[in-house]
């Protein structure tokens, strides 16, 4: 009965890597490949991922959560909601933004969970429009302006958080004059 | 407001799911669904199975561990060889030894526990044709179990449970293929990688930014990982990373996805046993508690970070944001990881580590009570079926007469059974942690200091031996200590649990059903509904309370920072 069962489950287990391991994402990925070519690829356009952060330096730029954004090390701080550590990092990020002139809000001191959020909070993207207009010798009101056109979500007006994609934002900031 | 209308939409579409998948199910079950018998008939032809014969519980659960064993070997073997196997186009070498036994049983018993990163560890081929087939099968075979369980109520003086290699193959082609596909296609819409293609390489002209993008069949994956309640991530971030879960619509589906099956089994366990009623029972006692847990979660994160507000910053009406996404909120985060932390599934789309202490208890203790709220695909039922068994045992103790459970008599050898199944995982959780809580190789894994270090052990064992697969992420489990030890609790409580299980199925399906008299404790009523709930808690509490005292609560009630 062992030999029967152990060779029942080496054919079932074969038939199974060609039909879920091997047939199955083939089928999707040449269907996703197809209809959502983009999507399926990573949603890269000239600058980048639109769904993955990178690092903004210098008060030009609207700044995202502070990440490390290397997508090949996507993971959290994994710091506890008690620890040192992390007290002691929120406020040198903190005294990092009021230095540039920015209110520091949770989304800029808080990392997120994968390590390359793309996208940060209305109120963070406003807290930042002061020091970026100052910096490119805008008014307050045309960055102001920016902003509001890139606030999305939530998606369907009830999934998630609202939220501003930086690198779109910070996109069509380079196209201001 | 916005989350009011998510919890809405998930009861409505779940409500749907119970009546409409479950019916589904049923006729799967019962062999009266047949629109893809031209796949189903060659596999049983292969395999030399009439799909006609019936096993008796000994033979079933031979069956069950002899496909686990092969699936094991076949698994480790692909881990170990993949740098020589096509699809690997970053190159990489052999998984290490012990990561590769480790992962290896960690997804063929459902845990999907990780100790690795997926980015740097795992070929395309690794990520296809070892662990998504896993994902697949190990859900398959739970649903099996959970399905031969239910015929031990149903079945009169019968020697036979069913044929698992039917239930097995039925289970996995019939129900999780077709909506695995149709949702990784609608994932892939929403921004879900899902190509061969290996990692792109960026650059931002802006700010002079170059990265590497990884890339892969993710969405295929995704969506698996969260219907057969897996959770194993493509990548480390898991269901956080944008790539593989990037919208707020993606993050309600994998909730859906998650509990779409364990909701739709209590229609078929009513369906099964003749009366709507008592599926319409437990449905309620995994309702209750599930609802319980969010709110705990949900109030905690949605009142902020104790470290936020000792740097002088304030997160009111936003939350704690430490390891969560922009997209999802505070809210959404919460709602994701207790449903993953009330099934066996461990996907989670925010650092579990860096939750308050209250919203680290609500994961943890919802894992303690044994994942049956609604728990995992199949695994949650069986597993609040043996919660049931002891509930009209105590019931029968109460009035001092011979408990009965759907027309079945509850006797010494039923209540034993269930109370193994049910003591197997609480042993085996608080054993390993103090092993590992008392020896150096084990205190040297957590990450952070004081109790949150320690509730980083307890998270991990309780996660593994629960085959949840979630963790705290601060541990270095990436250890031989923690890879073995961790392995031990991924068998223990796989087959710990399937094996009386099946035994209580022998057992009761041989039994010849006694009529319903006066004495009878009604198992469709409120009355059972408050009192199985009550011994979930408490069986839970009695056994995790001093643990957890050393954990989650003294970091709750300490004013301090470690």
């Amino acid at each position: 009965m062992l030999w029967v069962n152990l060779r029942r489950g080496l054919i079932v287990s074969a038939i199974f890597f060609v039909l879920l391991g091997l047939a199955y994402p083939l089928a999707t990925t040449g269907i996703g490949q197809a209809l959502f070519h983009d999507q399926a690829n990573g949603s890269v356009g000239k600058n980048g991922s639109t769904l993955v952060g990178q690092q903004w330096k210098g008060a030009q730029w609207f700044q995202g959560r502070p990440d490390g954004d290397d997508p090949t090390a996507t993971g959290g701080s994994n710091l506890g909601p008690r620890s040192k550590e992390l007290v002691d990092t929120y406020k040198k990020r903190a005294a990092a933004l009021e230095k540039q002139g920015v209110t520091p809000t949770p989304h800029l001191v808080a990392a997120s969970g994968s390590g390359v959020d793309p996208d940060i909070s209305p109120e963070a993207a406003y807290a930042q429009v002061d020091t970026v207009a100052a910096a490119r010798h805008l008014t307050d009101d045309r960055v102001h302006a920016l902003v509001a056109a890139h606030v999305r979500g939530p998606q369907w007006g009830f999934l998630g958080a609202s939220h501003v994609n930086v690198l779109e934002l910070n996109e069509a900031l380079a196209g201001l004059q | 407001m916005a989350f009011a209308w998510t919890i809405v939409v998930m009861v409505v579409v779940l409500g749907l799911c119970w009546r409409f998948l479950g019916s589904y199910m049923v006729a799967v079950y019962e062999g009266r669904s047949r629109w893809l018998t031209w796949l189903e008939r060659p596999i049983y032809r292969a395999l030399r199975v009439s799909p006609e014969s019936e096993q008796t519980w000994q033979r079933y659960a031979a069956s069950v561990v002899g496909f686990t064993a092969v699936a094991l070997l076949v698994t480790y073997g692909i881990f170990r060889l993949q740098g020589s196997l096509p699809f690997n186009p970053q190159h990489f070498g052999a998984v290490r030894a012990d990561t590769a036994w480790n992962t290896s049983v960690s997804f063929v018993t459902n845990t999907n526990w990780q100790s690795y990163s997926g980015e740097t560890t795992m070929s395309h081929l690794s990520q296809m044709g070892s662990l998504a087939v896993q994902n697949f099968l190990s859900a398959a075979v739970g649903m099996a179990v959970a399905i031969a369980l239910v015929r031990g109520f149903t079945r009169k003086g019968s020697p036979t449970i069913g044929n698992f290699w039917v239930d097995f193959v039925r289970g996995t082609i019939y129900v999780l293929l077709p909506i695995a596909f149709v949702a990784a296609i609608v994932f892939i819409g929403q921004g879900a990688v899902e190509t061969l293609a290996g990692a792109a390489p960026i650059h931002n002209e802006l700010n002079g930014v170059s990265q590497v993008l990884g890339r892969g069949p993710m969405a295929s994956q995704e969506v698996i990982k969260q219907l057969g309640t897996n959770g194993g991530g493509f990548f480390n971030a898991n269901g956080a990373n944008p790539l593989e879960n990037p919208t707020g619509l993606t993050n309600l589906l994998s909730v859906l996805l998650i509990l779409c099956i364990p909701v739709a089994f209590t229609y078929v366990f009513g369906k099964m046993v003749f009366s709507t009623r008592q599926g319409l029972a437990i449905l309620a006692v995994m309702t209750v508690l599930f609802a319980g847990w969010l709110t705990m979660a949900a109030v905690a994160e949605h009142q902020g970070s104790p470290a936020m507000a000792a740097a002088g910053l304030s997160d009111a009406g936003i939350g704690n944001m430490e390891g969560k996404e922009t997209r999802f909120g505070a809210l959404s985060s919460s709602l994701y990881n207790v449903t993953s932390t009330q099934t066996s599934t461990g996907s989670v789309d925010s650092a579990a580590d860096s939750y308050t202490p209250i919203g680290g208890f609500a994961m943890l203790t919802g894992m303690m009570l044994g994942e049956v709220s609604p728990g995992g695909v199949g695994t949650g039922l069986y597993g609040i079926l043996l919660f049931a068994v002891i509930t009209v045992f105590i019931g029968g103790l109460m009035v001092g007469r011979t408990p009965e459970y759907l027309g079945k008599k509850i006797q010494g050898k039923e209540v034993k059974l269930a109370a193994l199944g049910v003591l197997v995982m609480p042993i085996t959780v608080l054993v390993l942690t103090a092993i590992a809580a008392a020896i150096g190789v084990g205190r040297a894994g957590p990450l952070n200091a004081g109790p949150h270090g320690f509730s980083e052990i307890l998270y991990a064992y309780t996660s593994q031996t629960n085959n949840n697969g979630s963790g705290f992420g601060g541990l270095s489990a990436n250890t031989p200590f923690y890879n073995i030890t961790g392995t031990i609790g991924l068998l223990l409580g796989r087959f710990g649990m399937i094996i009386p299980v099946l035994a209580l199925a022998g057992s009761l399906a041989a039994k010849k059903p006694v009529a319903a008299g006066l004495g009878t404790f009604r198992t469709d009523k409120p009355m059972f509904v408050g009192l199985l709930t009550g011994v979930v808690l408490i069986v839970g509490a009695l056994t995790f309370l001093p643990a957890l005292a050393l954990g989650p609560l003294v970091e709750q009630v300490s004013h301090g920072f470690f």
